[in-house]
């Protein structure tokens, strides 16, 4: 079995820069970490390949420094690490990172095997949007099964996948046919620390780096910002509110002196409150 | 595979298109649509949130308001496009096939797709819910339009551009971004974070019907069962008029506790800050914020939370913001309306039996007997 896991080299903080002239986020100098949702998708696919035998192929297209979060992908176990880099693909929205991602893996399937499965987070921490695991899965046209917290059953053979998927107001059990692209909630499993001996290979592994040209690319105006079809024109930070609270004195009766407070600030609450307490 | 790749001749260097230079076959594109996410017979309310901000743009740009309606053919579908009419559409399109009785991404992303290449909308808005975003995912890749998702704010520039504004860096900036040479434009929204417009009775107005033109063959993934989350209280957090949360400042679970009773005491849901639910505290459903839940309480109480920005983007909306910390530099207190520097763990039980007392006055008695 192969597997695909595509991660992403996030921003650890808040301390982010705009670029003044292009209104693109300046990434230089900030500590970076795998994007916390990839880590559970990579998780869930050792586990698989642990159970199922094969191997796992992690992806990520990122600057150079982007080599660091692949390494590390290595030392928890991962089988092979391919880097997608070039300045072709600077400044990609999610309909051109679906593209360039795609096109990688279909040269890592006539690389290294066509993969079973293609796995991802359900969002970054830093784009949040949740559309680069749909993207990849229909430019590949792969099934795809989203924000999937448990994947309860793998039929090798058969070749069909069970996975319980959140949905609104419940959780869908489905099972779809392999080849597919599974996109992982939090929290569903232990992050694995990796094996002395992984972090050891991981060291001196080799990282598979092509730049759009080697992967495979045929259309570079498909690619990074001439690719995408958003265009981001501002970047501002939030209003501030002009008032801060208006605190409370720590008198004798702190709660009441609160409740007062609060009343007296929207005076329709009381009748509220009290209808809604009066269910309790 | 692919053939022989081209060699990149320039670098994507300059913004190629900043400028609207809209090709001709997209000119055809008009009206603002909202698709109506239902699931299971029930529409969710940010589909009608949604109206509300479709209905400003179609206002603004003097084009209709549609609704898309997708679901199984029945009773609740009309009904979903017969409420779409009281929150303002002026004509549904309407795909009703038994066959989107539960949601798929391969059914909804054909229907919604085919409809959109049919009727051609200008802006499409969609809920980002766990359906809205995988359906509004796939249907952008297949449509190679711009998307964009999570927005907190949604306007039309002089030009009649979408101005769709979103939050980014986990809610440190935001953005206006815009999707100017593609067709439709479309933009996911976050439950709570648009006002539910007001719902005004109104005759059913015009349906157009498309076909699935799927039979279930077609559709290779099977949905095996459904487990609702019984605990009815889960789903509630981001409707609730009332929340009470907590923060690590309670220092264990079992200060949580007095959390949970204020609550109760104010038929209030209760949340917390995202530490909380990482030590396992409270359960995920609980966390608000920027990967929890958005609300828009009439009331936020917040006790021994210091308000990060990731927690603030998630309780902005409220109308009255209440802070309880020791710390009076908390970056809480620079959003909150009412604040009280002092202990959470003492404060609570003393708030939980003032209100008791204050709102219903009997209850006393009951507890003293
Ligand atoms: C990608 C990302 C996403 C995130 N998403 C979210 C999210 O959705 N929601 C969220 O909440 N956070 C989120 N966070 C975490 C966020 O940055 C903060 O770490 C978190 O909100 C802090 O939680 P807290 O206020 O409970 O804890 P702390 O920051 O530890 O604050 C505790 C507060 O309690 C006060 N306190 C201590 N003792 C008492 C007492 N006895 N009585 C009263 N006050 C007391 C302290 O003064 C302090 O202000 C996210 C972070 C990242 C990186």
């Amino acid at each position: 079995m192969h597997i695909v896991v595509c991660i992403k080299q996030v921003p650890d903080s808040a301390q982010i820069r705009v670029h003044p002239v292009t209104n693109t986020i300046m990434r230089q100098g900030v500590p970076t970490i795998i994007n916390p949702y990839d880590l559970f998708a990579l998780e869930a696919a050792l586990e698989l390949r642990d159970k199922f035998g094969g191997e796992v192929t992690v992806l990520t297209m990122g600057p150079p420094s982007a080599e660091d979060s692949l390494r590390k992908a290595l030392t928890f176990g991962a089988d092979r690490a391919v880097l997608l880099t070039d300045r072709f693909f600077a400044g990609a929205d999610t309909l051109a990172t679906t593209y360039a991602l795609a096109t990688a893996i279909r040269k890592i399937s006539t690389e290294f095997g066509p993969p079973d499965l293609v796995f991802t987070g359900k969002q970054t921490i830093d784009g949040d949007t949740a559309q680069v695991g749909p993207g990849i899965a229909k430019r590949l046209g792969l099934l795809q099964l989203t924000y999937v917290a448990k994947i309860s059953a793998l039929d090798l053979e058969a070749r069909t996948i069970d996975a319980e998927r959140r949905s609104e107001g419940g959780v869908q059990i489905l099972r779809t046919r392999l080849p597919c692209l599974v996109t992982m909630l939090e929290a569903t499993n232990q992050i694995r620390r990796g094996a002395m001996a992984d972090a050891l290979r991981a060291a001196r592994a080799p990282i598979v780096k092509w730049s759009a040209q080697d992967a495979g690319v045929e259309d570079i105006s498909k690619c990074g910002l001439r690719g995408s079809p958003t265009i981001v024109k501002r970047v501002f930070a939030p209003a501030a509110r002009s008032e801060k609270a208006a605190l409370i004195e720590v008198g004798e009766q702190p709660a009441e002196a609160l409740i007062e407070a609060i009343f007296k600030r929207q005076p329709p609450l009381e009748a509220e409150l009290a209808t809604l307490a009066r269910g309790y | 595979m692919s053939t022989a790749p081209k060699t990149p001749s320039q670098a994507a260097g300059g913004r190629a298109s900043t400028k609207k230079e809209l090709p001709e076959h997209f000119k055809a594109y008009k009206h603002v649509w909202v698709f109506i996410e239902q699931e299971r017979g029930v529409v969710h309310p940010v589909s009608w949130e949604l109206m509300g901000a479709g209905r400003k743009l179609a206002d603004k740009l003097k084009v209709d308001l549609a609704a898309v309606v997708i679901g199984p053919d029945g009773e609740a579908t009309q009904h979903a496009a017969a409420e779409s009419f009281c929150y303002g559409a002026d004509l549904v399109y309407m795909v009703a096939d038994n066959l989107l009785a539960d949601y798929r991404n391969e059914s909804y992303t054909k229907a919604l797709t085919d409809v959109v290449n049919t009727y051609k909308p200008e802006i499409l808005l969609l809920g980002a819910t766990t359906l809205g975003r995988d359906l509004a995912g796939s249907v952008a890749t297949t449509l190679l339009t711009g998307l964009t998702a999570d927005c907190t704010e949604l306007d039309v520039d002089a030009d009649g551009s979408l101005a769709a504004t979103r939050p980014t860096f986990g809610g440190s900036l935001l953005c206006t971004i815009y999707t100017l040479n593609y067709r439709p434009q479309m933009a996911t929204v976050r439950p709570r974070v648009m006002p539910m417009p007001e719902r005004v009775v109104r005759d059913t107005g015009r349906i157009v019907s498309h076909p699935l033109d799927l039979v279930e063959d077609d559709i290779v993934t099977k949905v095996l069962s459904f487990l609702p989350d019984r605990d009815s209280a889960k789903s509630n957090l981001a409707y609730a008029d009332v929340v009470v949360a907590g923060g690590l400042g309670l220092g264990s679970p079992e200060n949580f506790q007095l959390v949970r009773q204020l609550a109760t005491v104010l038929g209030a849901e209760y949340g917390c800050s995202r530490p909380l639910v990482q030590k396992g505290w409270v359960t995920s459903d609980r966390q608000i914020g920027q990967t929890g839940k958005t609300i828009r309480p009439k009331l936020y109480i917040a006790a021994g939370i210091s308000g990060a920005i990731q927690h603030r983007v998630g309780v902005e909306g409220a109308d009255l913001i209440v802070a309880i910390n020791t710390d009076k530099n908390a970056p809480i207190f620079e959003f909150a309306h009412v604040g009280i520097v002092t202990d959470a763990i003492r404060l609570l039980p003393a708030l939980t039996a003032a209100f008791r007392a204050r709102l219903s006055p009997h209850s006393r008695d009951r507890i003293a007997s």
